[in-house]
């Protein structure tokens, strides 16, 4: 048998970070990269005696993604106890949401790299609590625990088992992630954790009905690393299968060093959870004008926002979607051509020379050194030719370093306007064609590709400032 | 339900106690003693009984998001039984 | 005597400087130290910061800044988190734990003057009835040295019996104020359930748990109870209901009050001496212009069961916290987690604990936790719905607290059943989060018991009232155990 005799069936469990300020259940800061257990409360340690309560910003969240994605919101959901010992687990127990999550029966199609659509389930959408950190190194052949991260709200959005190759997968995640940030339900900063997925993978021989056997490799935090953990799993299992074995229904980790999955070690995987409500929070309740309240508030989804820059734009589509999946650089991009009116330019400059220049300082497009105001006055000067578009680099990079606060300041300091007053350039055009009589010679001959010699001396002696077109026009009469 | 030793040792297993062989029999025998106790109520009919989680059916409120807490870390590692570099130690963990 | 004095007697004293804060502090201290070697009724003493805080309020009693209760000396139950002392629930897994911070009751008490002398002593993490599942010892009954106080809240009820302080905070989970307060002769209440804050009250049963005064006298109940209720945002399950003025309410005519006379209450296993004595209660009740009648509680008898499933499954996840990572007992160089854990775990907990833990993992297990947590909680209820039936007919209803005084030290430590029954009476107002207090009504060879009257939601006033109101017509709850005479 080969490859092509098994069907793989992948589930995504993706858990992301949701952006508040507050834990979902302490007021403790949630913010990343704080010294071990400073942002850890009496209630994140799970001191005696300390009781949660729930963060309403995690709700909204939530009510956010499910409505996103066309799910039904829960008027009433429930809190659960899911009971395991692990040290990063302070209580015993994380509280999470079992039998009544917040959302449930979701859909979102993808677009696949290799073409086409994918139209993926999901399950449901559920509130919890993410967990501490352990951290294994230079504690005496100790494992230190810091429980800045416990508490952290998460929202676990679980997919039916319908992907059935790692490219669908990778495109799920990678849409799932693009959504959640977009709505800004997450910060989305994989690199940080706030998007890690659980990979339930199984193969079956093609043509049966009945699932094969899965394995959850857990806690993979790219996507790269989710594709090579997948495509790992199915090699492994096709192998392990047609060896005549069985596949063991285990909980793995991807390790991305030897690019390979092991089974996890820790009790967590082994264990009988024991849910039960949590008797310390009571039901949610969720009323439909909140629900409404909510709708209002979202952000226009990609696809309704692409398709109103191509009408309201005349943008091409690919470069009105570009715009449309980065919600910061699509709202940066309309105050542009609020400012300098010209949305052509307008999607030229912020979609090429500013992501170019903000990809290459690593800096977002909420802290751009140029303000969509001032690029917006560039633009209304390139439209109105008062500087050539190589100026106006010139200009933007001024902006950019910081030298100057305003581009119309800039450019009237450094008398960086062009030059299109023709009683000021045919003096010059007339000076730089009787210094080189050799050169008007040749051109009157018919050398005409001569005329970019004229026009480059030209700029020179402007420093670039003369309207290039006016030049050709007054260099074309005076050379007849 | 009858309570054996298999059912002691995994009952215990979940919940991280330490059950020495000395100790089984007696467990058996008490766990025995209880669920028989508890086993009455299989006589009750509950059909359609909505359980009780809340004596007061209450509703949750919802807090607003703010961060409310200092950073009180000094004082809550006074309490650890082993601490270093502001975590807690517990024997190494291989996941 | 000082120590007989009532709350409201005391204020009045101080405000007429017959004595100070100081003065009034001292004397509960000295007969604390007097009386608890023998005892056992604290873990922990705050003698000093007693000191220091009388000092203190006599200085605000002296500038008129004084808060209401400036003074009282009281003693917080060893499961209220205290800043700075150690708190322990009277397990060696807590036995090096100092508290972080405060509970709210603490943080209330404390707000309106009152002074603790210390913690009192209770059965490990309140799981037990006899104060005898102690990791600090068993306390003795004051009205006899052989007897056990009752429990959980043993600790509180036998140093409010022995007048060691004026009141005490207790919790009841299953009966852990009432029972106690009625072997040891005082009165208890356990309110409704969402009533006091749990914020800093250490876990047993989260859904059963509430906290409440034990004190000498309906009336000073009424006093700490308006200190010690309220809404509190730090805990989910705390009701956002207006506290009304209980003292307000102690004086009104039992006129017109209908009281329930339930019959499961007076079946087997009563004592008759105490059955009696509540029918005598009643006889006066009716004198004073109350109306009885009969009411009927038929899935009480289902109640024992129920709670010994809900109860140990909820302290199952509730006590998982205690694994010697983050404080408490860590046993001696283990091997690895497992090891941490599991000997942590079993050294630093008691056996009744232990078995606690077992009994409530094993009803959440896969497989068992439709047939006994959700059954539980759907007896549970049955229960409710019984007692909603029950107060369309009647305002309060009447019962025994206890099938009996207390018990010999050690007469049911071999029999966990034997002990559990001891709560059949005060386990349904739990399940039910009724609120329901025990007032001493009669004395059966030399040892004392209570009368239980169980309100409905919120009407805590009620049963202070008929309570008051029988304690101005008797002298039951001014009897004193001869040891402190």
């Amino acid at each position: 048998m080969s490859r092509a005799d098994w069907e793989v069936v992948i589930g995504l469990e993706i858990h992301t970070q949701l952006k508040t300020k507050s834990k979902i259940f302490s007021g403790s800061s949630t913010a990343f990269g704080a010294e071990p257990n400073v942002q850890a409360s009496a209630i994140d340690l799970g001191l005696p005696g300390v009781l949660p309560v729930v963060n309403k910003e995690v709700y909204k969240k939530a009510i956010t993604f499910g409505l996103a994605v066309g799910a039904n919101i829960n008027r009433r959901s429930v809190f659960d106890r899911k009971n395991y010992f692990y040290p990063d687990s302070p209580k015993g127990y994380q509280i999470t949401q079992l039998d009544l999550p917040i959302v449930e029966n979701g859909q979102v199609t993808v677009e696949l790299p290799s073409g086409g659509t994918k139209t993926i389930n999901l399950t449901r959408a559920h509130l919890e609590e993410d967990a501490g950190k352990s951290l294994h190194e230079n504690f005496h052949n100790q494992t230190g625990i810091d429980l800045n991260r416990a508490g952290t709200p998460l929202l676990e959005i679980v997919s039916e088992p319908e992907m059935f190759s790692s490219e669908e997968a990778v495109a799920y995640a990678r849409y799932i992630h693009q959504l959640v940030t977009y709505l800004g339900v997450s910060d989305g900063e994989m690199s940080q954790g706030s998007l890690r997925c659980d990979a339930n993978v199984s193969v079956r021989p093609v043509g049966t009905i009945e699932l094969g056997t899965r394995t959850e490799t857990k806690n993979v935090n790219s996507f790269k690393f989710l594709e090579q953990a997948i495509e790992y799993e199915i090699e492994r299992q096709i192998q392990v299968l047609e060896s005549g074995q069985t596949v063991r229904q285990e909980t793995r980790l991807y390790d991305s060093v030897k690019g390979e999955t092991r089974p996890m070690r820790s009790k967590e995987t082994a264990t009988d959870y024991r849910y039960f409500p949590e008797p310390d929070l009571l039901p949610v309740e969720i009323d439909d004008a909140y629900i409404e309240a909510i709708r209002l508030e979202m952000p226009e989804l990609t696809g309704a926002k692409s398709d109103r820059f191509v009408e309201q734009y005349q943008l091409s589509q690919p470069d009105a979607l570009s715009l449309a999946a980065n919600i910061p650089l699509a709202d940066y991009f309309e105050e542009v051509v609020r400012s300098g009116g010209d949305a052509k330019l307008a999607n030229n400059w912020v979609r090429v020379e500013l992501l170019a220049q903000l990809n290459k300082d690593n800096v977002s497009i909420e802290n751009s050194p140029v303000t969509a105001d001032q690029l917006g006055t560039i633009i209304t000067k390139i439209a109105d030719n008062s500087i050539s578009g190589k100026i106006a680099k010139t200009v933007f990079e001024a902006l950019w370093r910081g030298e100057t606060k305003s581009a119309a300041d800039y450019i009237e300091e450094q008398g960086l306007t062009q030059v299109s007053d023709s009683s000021s350039l045919e003096p010059l055009i007339d000076r730089i064609i009787s210094e080189n009589p050799k050169q008007t010679e040749q051109f009157r001959a018919g050398k005409t590709k001569l005329m970019g010699f004229f026009v480059g001396q030209v700029m020179k002696e402007t420093q670039g400032k003369a309207n290039p077109q006016q030049v050709n026009e007054i260099l074309n009469e005076k050379l007849k | 339900m009858i309570v054996d030793k298999d059912v002691v040792l995994n009952i215990a297993e979940l919940a991280q106690l330490k059950i020495e062989d000395h100790e089984i029999d007696h467990y058996v025998d008490s766990l025995s003693r209880i669920l028989q106790l508890v086993e009455e109520m299989q006589s009750v009919d509950t059909q359609d009984v909505e359980p009780v989680s809340n004596p007061l059916d209450g509703i949750q409120r919802l807090r607003e998001d703010q961060v409310t807490e200092e950073d009180q870390r000094e004082l809550f590692l006074a309490n650890a039984p082993e601490s270093e570099q502001g975590l807690f130690l517990v024997p190494r963990v291989v996941e | 005597m000082i120590h007989e004095q009532s709350i409201r007697e005391i204020l009045t004293s101080l405000d007429n400087k017959q004595y100070s804060c100081r003065e009034l502090v001292d004397h509960f201290i000295a007969r604390a130290s007097d009386a608890d070697p023998n005892l056992n009724a604290f873990i922990t003493d705050t003698y000093a910061s007693a000191r220091n805080e009388a000092d203190h309020m006599d200085k605000l009693r002296s500038n008129g800044t004084a808060p209401p209760l400036a003074g009282i000396p009281i003693a917080h139950k060893d499961i209220f988190c205290t800043r700075g002392v150690k708190t322990t629930a009277g397990s060696l897994m807590l036995d090096n734990f100092v508290a972080p911070y405060d509970a709210t009751v603490v943080e209330k008490l404390s707000a309106a003057g009152t002074i603790s002398i210390g913690k009192t002593n209770m059965d490990e993490f309140a799981m037990g009835s006899s104060n005898e599942n102690s990791h600090y010892g068993p306390v003795k009954n004051p009205w006899s040295e052989k007897a056990v106080p009752g429990g959980s809240s043993g600790g509180s009820a036998a140093a409010v019996s022995a007048r060691l302080c004026v009141a005490a905070t207790g919790t009841d989970t299953g009966g852990s104020i009432r029972q106690p307060a009625s072997m040891c002769g005082i009165t208890g209440i356990k309110p409704t359930y969402g009533r006091i804050s749990r914020w800093g009250m250490i876990a047993y049963a989260s859904s059963l748990d509430q906290a409440g005064p034990m004190t000498k006298s309906a009336e000073d109940a009424a006093i700490l109870l308006n200190v010690m209720a309220g809404y509190d945002e730090k805990d989910s399950t705390s009701a956002n209901q207006t506290v009304p003025d209980y003292t307000q309410s102690l004086n009104q005519p039992l006129k017109g009050l209908k009281l329930g006379f339930c019959k499961e209450y007076f079946g087997d296993g009563l004592d008759p001496k105490i059955e009696t004595a509540i029918q005598t209660a009643l006889r006066q009740f009716e004198a004073q212009g109350a109306e009885i009648v009969e009411v009927s509680l038929p899935s009480s008898k289902h109640a024992i069961p129920a709670y010994y499933v809900i109860a140990p499954a909820e302290a199952s996840a509730n006590l998982s916290r205690y694994d010697g990572v983050r404080y408490g007992y860590r046993c001696e160089d283990p091997v690895d987690l497992e090891d941490l854990y599991k000997r942590s775990r079993s050294e630093g907990l008691g056996d009744e604990v232990k078995q606690r833990i077992m009994v409530g993992s094993f009803a959440l297990s896969a497989g068992y936790y439709d047939a006994y947590y959700k059954k539980a909680q759907q007896i549970r209820r049955l229960i409710k719905n019984d007692f909603a039936q029950a107060f369309e007919q009647v305002d309060l209803i009447i019962g025994p607290t206890t099938p009996s005084t207390a018990f010999s030290l050690g007469e049911k430590t071999s029999d966990p059943i034997s002990m559990y029954l001891q709560d059949i009476y005060t386990i349904t107002s739990n399940l039910a989060g009724l609120p329901a207090g025990s007032f001493p009504v009669g004395m059966e060879a030399g040892l004392p018991f209570g009368l239980q009257i169980i309100g409905n939601y919120f009407d805590e006033g009620r049963i202070l009232n008929l309570a008051h109101q029988f304690q101005l017509e008797s002298d039951w709850h001014r009897l004193t155990p001869e040891a402190t005479t």
